[in-house]
């Protein structure tokens, strides 16, 4: 994958996709919009291209416009998109469905939404394979089917074809996509966020497969992502969009290590996978690694918050122990079909410690149980046997006012903004509804605690009478951390509460996190998905598999020196990982 | 999936006994004497009132009277009429008739309404769409003895292309009107729900895709987004099936056909009983069994709810 074995390109070679000055416009009632303006893209046959931005960076948006598949009321409006030479963005309707599918395949972002539900998976890989005339007849097209199934990864291929999208997981979701999308042999594949809705050990193995059957079929590739990590370690040359415009273009190697534009660089910054790798290589002067420009830009910092958590550790080895769960199962039983029902063992003997004032992150995929204990830690939901002891009391004979006390000293975060936050209720009233539930202070009180709040989490206090509808994604999660921090708890239990966002942003919270404990001496609990955010943030790490504690150590040994081949495997996965730095 | 049809079969079971014993009690409870209104203005001897009150056992306690007629059901018997008739030769007379109108109002509403809402949801703004929410609007504004009225005056006197009462026998081309009439507020439903859930589909990931695979928009439409639209619309048409009964009545009363409505709406006026529950129950079973046929038909065009085998 590196540009040295590139072969020598033919000056007089035409590039396979060419986009010249593109523009694309949405209708709104207030006139046009544009969301791209004016992008300038050159691939070459069988080479991979990476699209990098925050979301509403027009990159998802320029890849529909190669494909003439706009959303709504969106339109090309300018340029030209130039497919061997040809200009695809001017063909009509029946032109382009010969392109599409045939030439160029695609691969969409979210694989829960992009299957039709009503159609067996064989069916709507056999469509695909029919429209484009790669097979005909029945068992001819049956057999590609599940030859391409078979390709993409997917085990027992035809004994899988008869069944529907729902029995599928995720990641088998998005095999079947990526089948698709390479199903007629396409001379350019375009995935959109292929992986994003995935965990990470599903998303390397994809990503894997992706780019060893693209390289093996000469396909090239134009890949999409807001991880900047995942781009340069999956392209060869990247194009970074910022508010419809290409900010920046090269070779990926080249803009990682030197990138000019500011807004690269708080990219480079911020992405959590190249700020664990560059932690970890900490024993080396960081300025030896080639990223001391990234150090200076304005706004986030991981890396100084993850060294100022060194220090801050050393003396949490003496604090008082906040939260202590010993041998915590949960048992739940399952439905099964004729009346039989079985049990899933959700939580499995779990304990831990988590000492006062520090972060304890808990690692696993999905369905590793990891939630199922902060529901039990929160006492949403009672545990089956075992012990939880917040601040030395056992939580499970808790009841009415005493478990009203727990909760007040103990917030939960979920991952979801836009779910967690009523839509019908301002955002003052929304972080003052703690208060007024534990009765606290009067209303000019609580109006004073509000304003506090707003400024403790860095929005400004114009947004009290605002709705969350109007909020961004990472405004609202600071709305959901006020909230949690609305009756100064001891302890905030986070649910994944930095997945759902852009990097960005994601960097901006965790930074926030960081600074919230420091100044107000809070205790973590952090689960999460993603290894790359840990390294940041917590100073223990567990690592939960099948309901299971697997491995458990403070984050320096379990990033410095795995013992499980578990953890290890969720090491590698972290984007960016392979990244050759170069140092 | 057996399984499952026989657990549906044994929940009609207490909706049988509650829906009879309710009707029953709502008749018993209704004001009047149903054997003096019998004779109308002339007064009858004491001793024929006290006949027909011990042969319609009026005179036994109102839950004897239930428990007498719940038993003559099981023995195959469902009562005697006023006017002498066994019940369940009305009910043979009646039934086909009614069932034969709203086959061809649901056939109609279904065929008409789906085409229209899916024309319409394809071309969403533009003179098609507009004129047909229009005109839907202005059905379902309508009560359905207006849209009777109007119809019969237009089509039956002023045209003369269909005949405004139906003829003995009720012939199929004599109900075509009546049935089109009894169709036209659901028809209305089905076209803004068909719609509706057209332009929802239109715009979801999965259609997109299908695009993206190449396929036609001749092939989509139908396989994609048709398909999946059509699941509401089928939940609709279950609950429908009781509107379209219930509109039957009204409709039945205006153009005259012989059938259920038309012969319920008597049976309650002179408060007969056996009649009337006897009716009922018979619609209720109806309903029930159209929408099991729906739920199953349901899982046919949604995987997801396939029952567990």
């Amino acid at each position: 994958m590196s540009a040295t074995d590139a072969t020598p390109a033919k000056s007089a070679e035409t590039p396979l996709l060419e986009i010249k000055n593109l523009q694309v416009g949405f209708q709104t009632q207030r006139g046009m919009v544009t969301a791209v303006n004016g992008v300038n893209i050159t691939l070459m046959p069988g080479k991979t291209l990476a699209i990098v931005g925050e979301s509403g960076s027009g990159k998802s948006t320029t890849a529909h416009a190669i494909i003439n598949l706009l959303p709504g009321s969106g339109r090309i409006t300018g340029g030209e998109v130039l497919f061997e030479g040809r200009n695809i963005a001017a063909l009509d309707e029946g032109q382009m469905e010969k392109i599409r599918g045939r030439m160029i395949g695609f691969v969409p972002q979210d694989p829960m939404s992009n299957l039709n539900p009503v159609w067996s998976v064989g069916f709507q890989v056999e469509e695909a394979i029919r429209a484009n005339g790669i097979a005909t007849g029945k068992q001819d097209v049956k057999k590609r089917a599940i030859q391409v199934l078979s390709e993409a990864g997917l085990s027992d291929a035809d004994k899988r074809l008869k069944q529907f999208p729902h029995q599928f997981s995720g990641g088998m979701r998005q095999r079947v996509l990526i089948g698709m999308g390479l199903s007629s042999n396409p001379k350019l594949l375009i995935a959109d966020e292929p992986t994003s809705a995935l965990d990470v050990t599903v998303q390397r193995r994809i990503l894997d497969h992706l780019e060893k059957l693209t390289r093996e079929s000469g396909t090239a590739l134009v890949f999409i992502t807001h991880d900047l990590g995942l781009a340069a370690e999956r392209a060869e040359q990247l194009v970074v969009m910022y508010k419809g415009k290409v900010v920046e273009s090269g070779p990926s190697r080249e803009i990682l290590q030197n990138p000019v534009h500011p807004y690269t660089q708080r990219l480079v910054a911020a992405a959590p996978s190249l700020a664990s790798r560059r932690i970890q290589s900490a024993s080396k002067p960081l300025e030896d690694l080639g990223y001391e420009a990234t150090r200076v830009t304005e706004g986030v910092d991981l890396i100084a918050a993850a060294e100022s958590r060194v220090d801050a550790h050393a003396a949490a080895a003496t604090a008082p122990i906040a939260i202590a769960v010993k041998d915590l199962s949960k048992v739940y039983k399952i439905r099964g079909g004729k009346g039989s029902a079985s049990t899933l063992n959700a939580v499995d003997g779990v304990s831990f410690e988590i000492p006062r004032g520090t972060t304890m992150a808990l690692v696993g995929e999905s369905g590793s149980g990891k939630s199922t204990v902060a529901k039990l830690l929160l006492r949403l939901e009672d545990s089956t046997s075992g012990e939880i002891r917040i601040d030395g009391t056992d939580t499970a004979p808790l009841k009415g006012k005493s478990l009203l006390a727990l909760r007040r000293k103990m917030q939960p975060v979920f991952q979801d903004p836009y779910g967690s936050l009523d839509p019908l209720r301002n955002i003052g009233n929304t972080i003052a509804e703690p208060l007024g539930v534990f009765n606290v202070g009067d209303k000019k009180s609580r109006r004073a605690r509000v304003d506090e709040l707003l400024d403790q989490v860095a929005l400004p206090k114009s947004l009290v009478t605002r709705y969350p509808n109007e909020l961004s994604g990472g405004q609202r999660q600071r709305v959901a951390i006020a909230r949690a921090l609305a009756l100064k708890p001891e302890i905030v239990i986070l649910d994944e509460a930095v997945s759902a966002l852009d990097v960005l942003v994601q960097a901006q919270i965790l930074q926030l996190l960081s600074d919230l404990q420091a100044e107000l001496g809070l205790t973590y609990l952090f689960i999460t998905h993603d290894l790359a955010v840990v390294r940041v943030i917590a100073d223990n790490v567990s690592v939960m598999k099948s309901g299971r504690i697997v491995e458990a150590a403070t984050t320096d040994e379990v990033f410095g020196n795995p013992r499980e081949e578990y953890t290890k495997e969720l090491l590698d996965a972290i984007p960016g990982a392979n990244i050759p730095l170069g140092v | 999936m057996t399984g499952y049809i026989f657990r549906r079969v044994l929940q009609a079971i207490p909706v049988f006994f509650g829906t009879t014993f309710l009707i029953y009690f709502m008749v018993f409870a209704m004001p009047g004497d149903p054997v003096l209104a019998l004779f109308g203005d002339k007064t009858p001897s004491p001793a024929v009132i006290e006949q027909l009150r011990q042969q319609y056992h009026l005179d036994q306690p109102f839950i004897v009277q239930y428990f007498i007629y719940i038993g003559g059901i099981f023995r195959g018997d469902l009562g005697v009429s006023f006017s002498g008739q066994p019940v369940a030769d009305i009910l043979a007379r009646t039934f086909p008739v009614t069932i034969r109108l709203a086959i061809l109002a649901l056939l109609f509403e279904t065929v008409a309404g789906i085409l229209v809402g899916l024309i319409s949801g394809l071309r969403k703004g533009k003179l098609f769409d507009a004129s047909a929410l229009t005109i839907s609007l202005i059905l379902i504004s309508l009560p359905i003895f207006v849209i009777a009225f109007v119809a019969q005056f237009v089509f039956g006197v002023q045209l003369g292309w269909a005949r405004t009462t139906v003829g003995p026998g009720a012939p199929i081309q004599d109900l075509v009107l009546p049935a089109l009439v009894l169709a036209s507020i659901s028809f209305a439903q089905i076209v803004r729900l068909t719609r509706s859930s057209v332009i929802e589909t239109s715009g979801l990931d999965f259609v997109r895709t299908a695009y993206s695979k190449g396929l036609s928009r001749k092939r989509i439409i139908p396989v994609h987004i048709l398909r999946n639209s059509l699941i509401p619309v089928i939940t609709y048409l279950a609950t429908d099936f009781g509107v379209l009964l219930v509109g039957a009545t009204v409709t039945e009363g205006i153009f005259n056909v012989p059938g259920v409505g038309n012969t319920l709406y008597q049976a309650i006026i002179r408060g007969e009983g056996p009649t009337v529950v006897s009716f009922v129950t018979v619609m209720v079973l109806l309903y029930l069994v159209v929408n099991l046929v729906v739920d199953l038909l349901y899982g046919l065009l949604d995987p997801r709810i396939r029952f567990v085998k």
